[in-house]
């Protein structure tokens, strides 16, 4: 019997992970072609910060060799975008000419970043941060005494600007909102996170509003709405992504903000699936690499037979922003009614915050030591009264063996 | 920390240490850094090399922190000329407008002998007012009552080598292990060497009494009964010294009969006492069948209503088996201070006029010769409580307080604190500017700023009428000088400067040990005539001596072995005493019987020894002890803080349940004054009804009552520099390591007392934790990395402890997981180390754990510890990592 062919749009971290899971359960169970977009085979691309900051290069954001996909019978085709997608005969086009037929279509397309709706963004120097070609025009840009302005004070923007910073380029980070990763942190993290990216050269303005671009040719300033004008040589757009349902879409595909799947990641088309940042999940896109790996495993299950279901990941973030470690799950203030415990040592550069209602976790916020973070995430998964540990999720248990701390 | 500029002398200088009445040589180097290294001198015989936790931590004392420096009037700096012109000019005026006797002095068994020998001099012979009393009065004047009732003289009779040689030590009404523990080690040292049974008599088992081979835990005041009881039984067992009762003493009979009313037999003394009558009876024949017996005795038989009555029953048993001036045996008066001896040998007192003379007319006339005195007082003057009553009556217009703090000592001294407003001057000599005596106020108020010890040079005698010199080590700091200098200053601005002319210390010295000697011929005990005539030389280097030491003869260590006393008839006196009864029985109202006293480590009123962070751990707060079933009763748990009163005045005291205090009686330490907490000034409590016959006011048996005081919040505060806290909180004050620790109790909420914190540290670094929603909060500040302020709080019941936090106050730098120990209020969590893996929040320390454990590859490591499994972003890191720690392991 012939094997069933299994194609997967993008080569991204999403996409390798399902590969991986995927020939480790059951090796050359399908005939499988990966095309990606980017001339690279998948890469680490949270790396991205330390590649432009020159921590890391190239080959060490690099996952697997291509010697890994053709030794897992893996057809990779790297640097071609598909073009369509030919539900009624079950075939994808890529580029102009290529056609690869299908008997089960994986979407593993990722996000494109946004450009704000403002005058000037299409100026040369105005660029974006995803991906490695990214990465490769800033570090072209950001030549000796330039001057570089970061949009966007979410974690990708703060990792652009310390990358920049690093190089040595005289960088200022804007964010429109009064604090930084306002949905992760509240004022007093916010405000850590904040001294850090000043400690590392990074300059930060809040509640700075861009209105335009301007220059000639060329980036030469940037405009704020209350008037302020900030000289730029270079531009890095960092105000978020939107899922890329493009293909899905024209194809008839249902999509929403993403394209829809079910807790098999199978999307209104049985035979055409989706994960990481382009699905979404009742309701959910996630932007973070930790629900897309959880996906890859329940849809590698599925794939191989295996009883499998993603129910969501709960909202939690754990990251080390250019170095410091900070932690974010479930409420980040108090509601009414619920009580918060609080402990900060700005000399140590701690901090941590609990909201506890009816005995239970409902919140977490911790920079700087995030070592209790996988427990509080189980106890607000799980909702299980935590009143006894209060102080060992404030301070650690009181462990004598360190490996303990690890589970 | 202030210290003194550099000392003058820097070798090894030999002195006497300034606490209690042992008297032990102490040797202090100067470090040149205005402390002192402090070690026993092993060649004084009151010691022999040992230091008691006090005396050890002397060189911890000497900064000059809280120092009074400078004299002052009325609050404002002044010179000597014009403060020493003011008390001049004051006393001259209260002595024209309402006669001499409206001058008073208070005195201190912390003065050297040459300091009280001026001012008494001065008072008593040319002022011409009987009022010179001494906190000695509060201390051991029962001792020189019953001493004088049956020796005729105030005489100690034994020395410190019968501790050494004694079969029997009864231990009455003295924690001797905790207030005289170098001579309690000799005991205990004789026990081993020669089995020396200890007997230990106190209503309160303290540490001397878990030490006793027999302990008596009597009801208060009942002493008396015991005594009697034994003198009963040593008569009709036969145990009588029939020959040196009938050729040396007068009166057994009369005591006898009296004896026999208060206690007739073993059941009968038993019943008086509260006692087992199986512990009575073996303590009576214990007595009964050793020769060599000691019965020392300290406050607790002298702090009473009744003390001279107590001293002379345990006195009469000594002379009714004629167990007296013998090697091992003998009544012994432990003295509290280091120069009450002194202090008694000078007349420092009021019912003495001078060198053991009194106001027998030849006497008066001899010391008016000795001293060509113009004004020369001829009878006694009033003794501390009525002294302080004629200040409230307005009797008295001019008092002079000399190194010693009344205000926390007396009884009713919130009374006393009133009264002296009423006073047109009141002048205080003083070493510290913070006592509370010190920041008392009359009409006019001179502080005068007086030598400390270290500073000052003299002598002073311990309980064995032994002179030691107190030599200087260190520079007096600021304008401080020398008691017996500023006395004779005024003195000499009174107009008396000839009588007053002292050239130095030794002068004074000489003339005091003439006057002992003066017309003496060995018809009075104290006697220095040995002495009289030495010169500055010797005096400077003198070695410790006893008295009497006559002109031709040779000093005596034990006295009346010839059965000769210093009665008109050579005969010693059986006293008959008074039934035992408390001077104020419980009530309704105030059902307990409050007993006082010390703790293990420090000293009076705390104004040296609680600079000490040594000796301010053994016991940080001021305390009640309560018996488990009163407790119960009341409802309070141990640490709970309670509201102690009586009718004098009101404490809250941190309880202590403990089983060594009676049912129905209460234990507090004295030594907290305002400067050092709150609301616990103990001495205020008592009524402290005068003994008729010594004037000594009864300070362990007050009726009290105690109620629970319930505060919302307890906690600590620790500073580098002192702080003080908001009215209605309650507090303590202890000398920590780096600086002071307060502890807490207030009714203010966390969430304020936060708030209240962030505006003291304002400019520090604060590092906080807080969960409102359990009322706890704490707190440290920090400036440039060092920790400057720490406070915790927490509901009462689960209040912090603070040991954790005192050591870390003690460091100079903390490690980041120290700081977070700190705020935590817990043990150090052992480290993850920094963290590598931010999505499963893996440390450094797990990470080359594990890969010493043998993981090799970035996959291992993940599958054992997580590391590097999720977003991958710490993998390079785990990459740098491997070669490392597995070279590392491998070298």
């Amino acid at each position: 019997m012939m094997k069933e062919r299994l194609v997967v749009i993008g080569n991204g971290m999403a996409s390798l992970r399902f590969l991986e899971r995927l020939t480790e359960r059951a090796p050359g169970a399908y005939d499988v072609t990966v095309v990606g977009a980017e001339p690279k085979a998948a890469y680490n691309r949270v790396l991205l910060s330390s590649l432009l900051g020159g921590e890391v290069d190239e080959a060490g954001c690099a996952f697997r060799g291509l010697d890994w996909y053709e030794g897992h019978g893996i057809r990779l085709i790297t640097g071609a975008p598909v073009t369509q997608i030919d539900r009624e005969n079950g075939l994808v086009m890529v580029g102009e000419a290529h056609v690869l037929p299908f008997d089960k279509l994986v979407l593993a397309v990722g996000s494109l970043p946004i450009r704000l709706p403002k005058p000037g963004m299409d100026l040369p120097g105005v660029l974006t941060f995803r991906d490695l070609a990214d990465v490769a025009a800033i570090r072209k840009a950001a030549v000796q005494h330039a001057k570089a302005i970061v949009i966007g004070g979410g974690l990708l923007g703060l990792e652009a600007a310390v990358g920049l910073a690093r190089l040595g380029v005289d960088t200022t980070l804007l964010h429109v909102m009064d604090r930084l990763m306002e949905r992760q942190l509240d004022h007093t993290a916010a405000g850590l996170v904040k001294r850090a990216m000043e400690v590392r050269g990074v300059k930060v303005l809040l509640k700075a509003d861009t209105a335009t671009v301007e220059g000639d040719g060329k980036v030469e300033r940037l405009v704020l709405s209350d008037g302020t004008v900030l000289p730029a040589d270079l531009v890095v757009m960092s105000v978020g992504v939107r899922p890329n349902v493009a293909l899905a879409q024209a194809a008839g595909v249902e999509v929403g903000r993403g394209i829809k799947v079910d807790d098999r990641m199978q999307s209104s088309d049985t035979r055409i699936f989706a994960l990481g940042e382009c699905a979404e999940h009742r309701g959910m896109v996630y932007g973070l690499v930790e629900p897309a790996y959880e996906q890859a495993e329940t849809l590698s299950r599925h794939l191989v037979g295996e009883e499998a279901a993603y129910t969501g990941t709960s909202l939690s973030t754990s990251l080390k922003v250019s170095g410091l470690p900070v932690f974010s799950a479930g409420l980040i203030e108090a509601p009414e009614g619920a009580e918060t415990v609080l402990m900060s040592d700005p000399g140590l550069g701690l901090y941590r915050k609990l909201i506890i209602g009816e005995g239970k976790l409902l919140g977490a916020v911790f920079v700087g030591d995030i070592a209790e973070q996988g427990w509080c995430k189980t106890l607000i998964r799980t909702g299980e009264p935590m009143a006894a540990h209060r102080d060992d999720l404030m301070f650690g248990r009181v462990a004598a063996d360190p490996q303990s701390l690890a589970a | 920390m202030n210290a003194h500029v550099q000392a003058p002398t820097p070798t090894t200088v030999k002195t006497t240490c300034p606490y209690c009445g042992v008297g032990c040589g102490v040797l202090a180097t100067p470090d040149g850094q205005g402390g002192a290294g402090i070690a026993g001198d092993t060649a004084h015989p009151a010691n022999f090399g040992r230091l008691c936790s006090k005396g050890s931590a002397l060189g911890e004392t000497l900064s000059l922190d809280n120092r009074l420096l400078h004299p002052s009037v009325d609050g404002v700096r002044a010179s000597w000329e014009s403060a020493l012109g003011t008390v001049a000019g004051g006393l001259r005026r209260a002595a024209e407008r309402h006669g001499p006797d409206s001058v008073a002095f208070y005195l201190s068994g912390q003065l050297l002998t040459e300091d009280y020998y001026v001012a008494n001099k001065l008072a008593k012979g040319f002022l011409g007012t009987p009022h010179v009393d001494t906190n000695s009065r509060l201390c051991m004047s029962s001792a020189v009552a019953a001493h004088r009732r049956a020796f005729g003289s105030d005489t100690v009779p034994g020395c410190y080598e019968d501790l050494d040689e004694a079969d029997v030590i009864v231990l009455v009404g003295s924690n001797t292990a905790w207030c005289h523990p170098i001579l309690f080690r000799r005991m205990i040292d004789a026990r081993a060497k020669r089995g020396t049974k200890l007997v230990v008599v106190d209503p309160r088992r303290t540490q001397t009494g878990e030490e006793a081979d027999l302990f008596l835990g009597l009801a208060p005041g009942t002493d008396t009964a015991l005594f009697s009881g034994l003198l009963v039984h040593l008569a009709a067992t036969g145990a009588l010294d029939y020959r040196f009762v009938l050729d040396h003493t007068t009166g057994l009979d009369g005591a006898l009969e009296r004896a026999r009313g208060i206690a007739p037999s073993v059941a009968a003394t038993a019943a008086a006492t509260g006692l087992a009558e199986a512990d009575v009876a073996r303590f009576f024949d214990l007595f009964a069948k050793t020769k060599r017996v000691v019965t020392a005795f300290s406050q607790g038989v002298n702090q009473s209503a009744q003390g001279t009555d107590k001293g002379n029953a345990i006195i009469n048993c000594h002379l009714a088996t004629g167990r007296i001036g013998q090697p091992g045996a003998g009544p012994f008066s432990l003295t509290g201070q280091p120069n009450a001896m002194g202090g008694r040998e000078v007349g420092g007192l009021a019912n003495m006029l001078a060198a053991h003379m009194h106001f027998a007319p030849e006497e008066v006339d001899r010391v008016r010769r000795f001293w060509k005195a113009p004004r020369i007082i001829t009878g006694e003057g009033m003794k501390a409580v009525a002294l302080f009553e004629a200040i409230e009556r307005g009797k008295i217009k001019a008092l002079w307080v000399m190194g010693t703090n009344p205000i926390v000592s007396m009884p009713r001294a919130n009374a006393i604190r009133e009264s002296l407003k009423k006073l047109d001057l009141y002048v205080v000599s003083e070493a510290v500017s913070d006592s509370d005596t010190a920041r008392a106020t009359g009409g006019k108020t001179v502080l005068l700023p007086a030598l400390a010890w270290g500073e000052k040079d003299g002598t002073v005698t311990n309980s064995e009428r032994r002179v030691s010199r107190q030599r200087t080590f260190l520079t007096p700091p600021g304008e401080a000088r020398a008691d017996w200098a500023i006395v004779c200053d005024v003195a000499r601005r009174l107009g008396h400067g000839d009588a007053f002319a002292f050239p130095n210390v030794a002068a004074v010295f000489r003339e005091h040990a003439a006057l002992s000697a003066f017309e003496n011929n060995g018809s009075r005990d104290f006697d220095l005539g040995g002495v009289s005539e030495i010169t500055d030389a010797a005096y400077a280097g003198t070695a410790p001596l006893q008295w009497p030491l006559p002109k031709r003869g040779k000093a005596k260590a034990r006295m009346f072995a010839d059965g000769q006393f210093y009665t008109f008839d050579k005969r010693a006196r059986f006293v008959a005493v008074q039934p035992p009864a408390l001077a104020q029985a419980v009530s309704a109202e105030f059902p307990f019987v409050l007993n006082t006293g010390r703790v293990r480590d420090h000293w009076h009123t705390m104004t040296r020894t609680g600079k000490s962070q040594r000796l301010s751990a053994h016991r940080a707060v001021p305390f009640v002890e309560i018996h488990p079933d009163d407790a119960a009763g009341l409802g309070v748990a141990e640490g709970d803080l309670a509201r102690v009163s009586t009718a004098h005045g009101t404490t809250v005291l941190e309880v202590m349940i403990t089983d060594g205090v009676r049912h129905g009686d209460l234990f507090a330490a004295f030594h907290w004054s305002d400067a050092t907490a709150s609301e616990a000034r103990v001495g205020a409590l008592a009524r402290g009804m005068p003994d008729p016959v010594s004037g000594q006011p009864e300070l362990k048996a007050t009726p009290a009552t105690l109620v629970a005081a319930p505060y919302r919040n307890r906690g600590f505060l620790l500073t580098r520099n002192e702080h003080t806290l908001p009215e209605g909180w309650w507090w303590a004050r202890a000398t920590i390591q780096g600086g002071s620790g307060l502890q807490f109790a207030t009714q203010e909420s966390s969430r304020t007392v936060s708030l209240m914190v962030r505006g003291l540290f304002q400019g520090l670094e604060l590092a906080e934790y807080a969960d409102h929603a359990r009322g706890s909060y704490r707190c440290a500040a920090y400036a440039d990395g060092r920790l400057v302020a720490c406070l915790a709080l927490g509901p009462a019941e689960a209040r912090p402890a603070w040991e954790a936090a005192k050591a870390y106050f003690a460091a100079d730098a903390l490690e980041p997981a120290s700081r977070r120990a700190l705020l935590s209020g817990r043990a150090e969590t052992a480290s993850a180390g920094p963290t590598i893996c931010a999505c499963h929040g893996v440390g450094l320390d797990v990470i080359t754990g594990v890969i010493a454990a043998g993981a090799g590859t970035v996959e291992a490591v993940g599958a054992a510890c997580k590391a590097g499994t999720n977003c991958g972003s710490c993998i390079p890191e785990l990459r740098k990592l491997l070669p490392e720690v597995l070279a590392r392991d491998a070298a």
